[in-house]
């Protein structure tokens, strides 16, 4: 104890124009988990990435243990015993556990007793930190937290000591998220040292023993978690208050703009996702669907977009069905006046090759709008990203940007932008601030409340349990595919939570 | 007895046929696996097989030969692998250029060495690799279905013959059960992790295309100095091709490639076999059809009869660190 694991002096690291890492110094007690926080491209992920030797710093020295290292390959911070779990998971996602784990710490060239190594080993560290894994289970088919451990476990495997993990709660449901953290505490126990890189305060407070604010770039504060509070936090990473409270008046619902009545719905593996559910959305309220991720939820707001066949069932939109089972398609259904935000902004909804404008009509192309003729009205629909650009404050303001080189949380704002200024009167949001830096948060939640004041039906679908209870008119709980609860906004996190672990079926069931 | 011996002698040439699209079918699989395209089989095969036989008739050896061929395949190998793996160029681009500068190089370099219209000069019994006849092969020639397959159908194939069908379990064994094996899959799906794990994306994608290389070479020499006795213009004749399409048919794995080549090698020698000859109901059929059969077929499978064929998840896509 008492001496650092990690030293950072003085690194710099520039990308083109781009000063991603400015002077930062930091050290980091042994055996402590050390928070880093600030918002997108504040350059924690940058700093983390020179630690772990996929970029090389431009200036600045690297102490690990007290000896200066040099990290110029991810083989020299392996060496060192430095472990990383990536945000979007380094995983070849058709190997099975075990293959990913022993790629490129086989040992010899036949792989035979590498992996009856593997496996042996694999069982002591499930054992020892409470890992479970199935060893030959193939990545793809298992749930992300699942193959979050895998990553763990990997960085366990070589040998690691001191194990970075960047946003690991991210793509996580909040038991998923516990799970993880009594890990990482067992892990502390153990004497290795845990870099948390995250921009969720409330996971800093919960867990960290220091926490360091990284802003535009440059570290601008480090304290111990006990001594600092989530507002000065907060604070401290946007550089002006912030407000992390929703401010929200009473909802005044209207007619039922949504109804769905028995739907069931399977996958592609022909396993029943949504079984038998029934809710109605009104005009001027957000209903909150909450869930443990993979108990259907996503499979359900698929269907009612449109973009997924349901089995059976029936949805009414406006008191006329949509053909769930049949021909719907989310062309029609947008026409109709519903939109749909989907949970996965990279691979649903956005082209991230396209430049932002592109994006920013994807799906209303063929309305007059944005049409001369046949052809694109290309002034019309830079004109309208631009206006759009404006009202939901997308950075940088360049409509002619790819969409790509947008942080996650203005890629967000260019769908919900997208979506939003239609003036639909169903809107579907799945997942709104996976993945959003606080600022953006703040702003996606005003919006989604102006839209309910609006008198529009709102149905939101959230990992986040915060995020749906502090937007919620009513929350309807999902588990293993059916609707097991509806509660109002005031039912505690602890309430929820059981439904949400199906406790109440359980008992039920005794 | 007559329809038995037809039978052994279309099942015969369906070996010899399917050998140079077996080499070259495999050749593509390392590549492919390790996430580069490889249109450029057919170019590779070609200067193989130019420079297997020129070298073969100059030194009158058909191992020197091979040793060439193998040689100035890898090499082209490379240039693919500087252009699109050093270079992160366009994988397609690359691969069309090796084809280019594979079929006016060899004509150029032929005419110039040996005067003989782009031809290299026939070669001899000991500059071409000759039929090996398997022990006992002659012993049980008599012995009826059995002994003739074996003497048949199995003997009398060239080495190069039995490596391409040798090559088909050791492919699978590397790929499946060495450390070699498991990080060139694993390079094709998400390079992204073999550079997390810290191995060279590079490095690792030079040795598959070497692999490639070392494969079309055999390729090639088997066209010139087995099936052909010499180096004729544009003798692989699309044979790169139909490899790549038998790849995707077969998946992208080893022992699937082998019943691909078998099927499009059995097509080419039906093809060859029913030229001119009256077929019951049908009568004659035209020999182009015939020669076209394989190519018909191979837009038919591929159309749809194959299921879903997944290719290497990164295929095609030059690896770049930064985001």
């Amino acid at each position: 104890m008492g001496q650092a694991a990690i030293e950072l002096i003085g690194i710099n690291k520039s990308f083109g124009a781009v000063h991603a890492n400015r002077d930062i110094n930091l050290e980091i007690p042994r055996g402590t988990i050390h928070g880093i926080v600030g918002e997108n491209g504040a350059g924690k992920s940058t700093l983390m990435s020179i630690l772990y030797g996929f970029y090389q710093a431009d200036s600045g020295e690297i102490r690990v243990n007290g000896q200066p290292t040099t990290i110029r390959t991810s083989n020299d911070a392996i060496a060192a015993g430095i472990g990383m779990v990536h945000q979007h998971f380094m995983l070849v996602e058709n190997f099975s556990v075990l293959e990913n784990i022993i790629l490129g710490a086989e040992g010899e060239a036949l792989l035979k007793k590498s992996i009856a190594k593997a496996r042996s080993e694999l069982d002591r560290l499930e054992r020892e930190y409470g890992l479970e894994v199935d060893p030959d289970a193939i990545i793809e088919e298992l749930p992300v937290g699942i193959q979050q451990r895998v990553e763990i476990l990997k960085a366990l495997y070589r040998g690691a000591e001191i194990l970075i993990l960047d946003e690991p709660t991210g793509v996580l449901t909040p038991a998923e998220a516990d799970h993880l953290f009594r890990i990482l505490k067992q892990l502390k126990e153990q004497g290795k040292t845990i870099v948390l890189i995250t921009h969720k305060l409330r996971e800093i407070m919960a867990i960290t023993d220091n926490v360091s604010v990284m802003r535009q770039g440059t570290m601008v504060a480090t304290r111990q978690t006990k001594q600092t509070t989530v507002e000065e936090l907060a604070e401290l990473m946007v550089g002006r208050r912030v407000l992390l409270r929703v401010e929200k008046g009473a909802a005044n619902p209207g007619g039922v703009k949504l109804a769905v009545n028995n739907l069931v719905v399977r996958d592609q593996r022909g396993v029943t996702m949504v079984d038998d559910v029934s809710f109605e959305v009104r005009a001027g309220e957000i209903v909150g669907i909450a869930g443990v991720a993979g108990n259907g939820q996503s499979e359900l707001i698929e269907a009612i977009s449109g973009i997924r066949r349901a089995v059976s069932g029936t949805v009414l939109l406006d008191g006329k069905p949509i053909d769930v089972t049949g021909t719907a398609d989310p062309g029609e259904l947008r026409d109709r006046g519903l939109a749909h935000v989907p949970e996965d902004r990279h691979h649903v909804g956005l082209v991230l090759a396209f430049e932002e404008n592109e994006n920013s009509i994807l799906g209303y192309h063929d309305d007059v709008r944005y049409l001369k003729g046949f052809l694109l009205d290309v002034d019309a629909i830079r004109n309208d990203a631009k206006s759009k650009i404006d009202g939901y404050d997308i950075r940088p303001p360049d409509c002619r940007l790819r969409t790509a080189n947008f942080s996650g949380g203005n890629q967000q704002k260019i769908v919900l932008a997208r979506e939003m200024e239609q003036d639909p009167g169903v809107l579907i949001v799945g997942q709104p601030t996976r993945g959003v830096d606080v600022g953006a948060i703040e702003f996606i939640h005003k919006r989604l409340i102006a839209m309910r004041d609006q008198g529009k039906a709102v149905l939101l679908i959230s990992v986040e349990l915060d995020e749906i209870r502090s937007l919620s008119d009513r929350i309807v709980v999902m588990f293993a595919g059916r609707i097991v609860g509806e509660r109002g906004p005031e039912a505690s996190e602890g309430e929820l939570g059981l439904l949400m672990a199906g406790v109440e079926q359980l008992e039920a069931a005794e | 007895m007559d329809i038995f011996n037809a039978v052994i002698q279309t099942l015969d040439s369906t070996l010899r046929l399917s050998v140079p699209l077996l080499l070259a079918c495999l050749a593509g699989l390392y590549s492919e696996r390790s996430g580069i395209f490889d249109i450029g089989l057919e170019g590779k095969m070609l200067v193989g097989a130019f420079a297997g036989a020129a070298a073969a008739s100059v030194f009158h050896s058909a191992f020197i030969g091979l040793g060439m061929a193998i040689l100035i395949s890898i090499a082209f190998a490379m240039i693919h692998g500087f252009a699109s793996i050093t270079h992160r160029g366009n994988q397609i681009v690359s691969g069309v250029a090796i084809n280019f500068i594979a079929a006016g190089s060899t004509v150029i370099l032929g005419q110039a060495w040996f005067h003989q219209g782009g031809r290299t000069p026939a070669l001899s019994e000991g500059e071409r690799f000759s039929s090996i006849t398997l022990p006992g092969a002659n012993a049980v020639k008599d012995v009826p279905v059995i002994g003739q397959l074996y003497s048949e159908l199995l003997s009398g194939h060239s080495l190069i013959a039995y490596i391409a069908f040798a090559m088909v379990p050791i492919t699978w064994w590397v790929l499946y059960r060495t450390r070699f094996g498991l990080r060139l899959r694993a390079v094709g799906e998400n390079p992204a992790a073999v550079d997390t794990a810290g191995i060279s994306v590079t490095w690792l994608r030079y040795r598959a295309l070497l692999c490639t290389g070392v494969l079309t070479g055999l390729a090639g020499a088997y066209l010139s100095m087995t099936q052909n006795g010499g180096f004729v213009k544009d003798m692989t004749a699309g044979k790169g091709y139909i490899a790549l399409a038998a790849l995707i048919f077969a998946k992208w794995k080893p022992v699937n490639a082998m019943f691909a080549c078998l099927l499009f090698g059995f097509l080419d020698a039906l093809a060859i076999r029913l030229q001119g000859t009256p077929l019951p109901i049908i009568g004659k059929v035209p020999v182009q059809f015939m020669q076209a059969l394989p190519y018909i077929l191979t837009v038919v499978l591929l159309a749809g009869f194959i299921g879903k064929a997944i290719p290497p998840r990164a295929g095609g896509v030059p690896y770049v660190k930064e985001r």
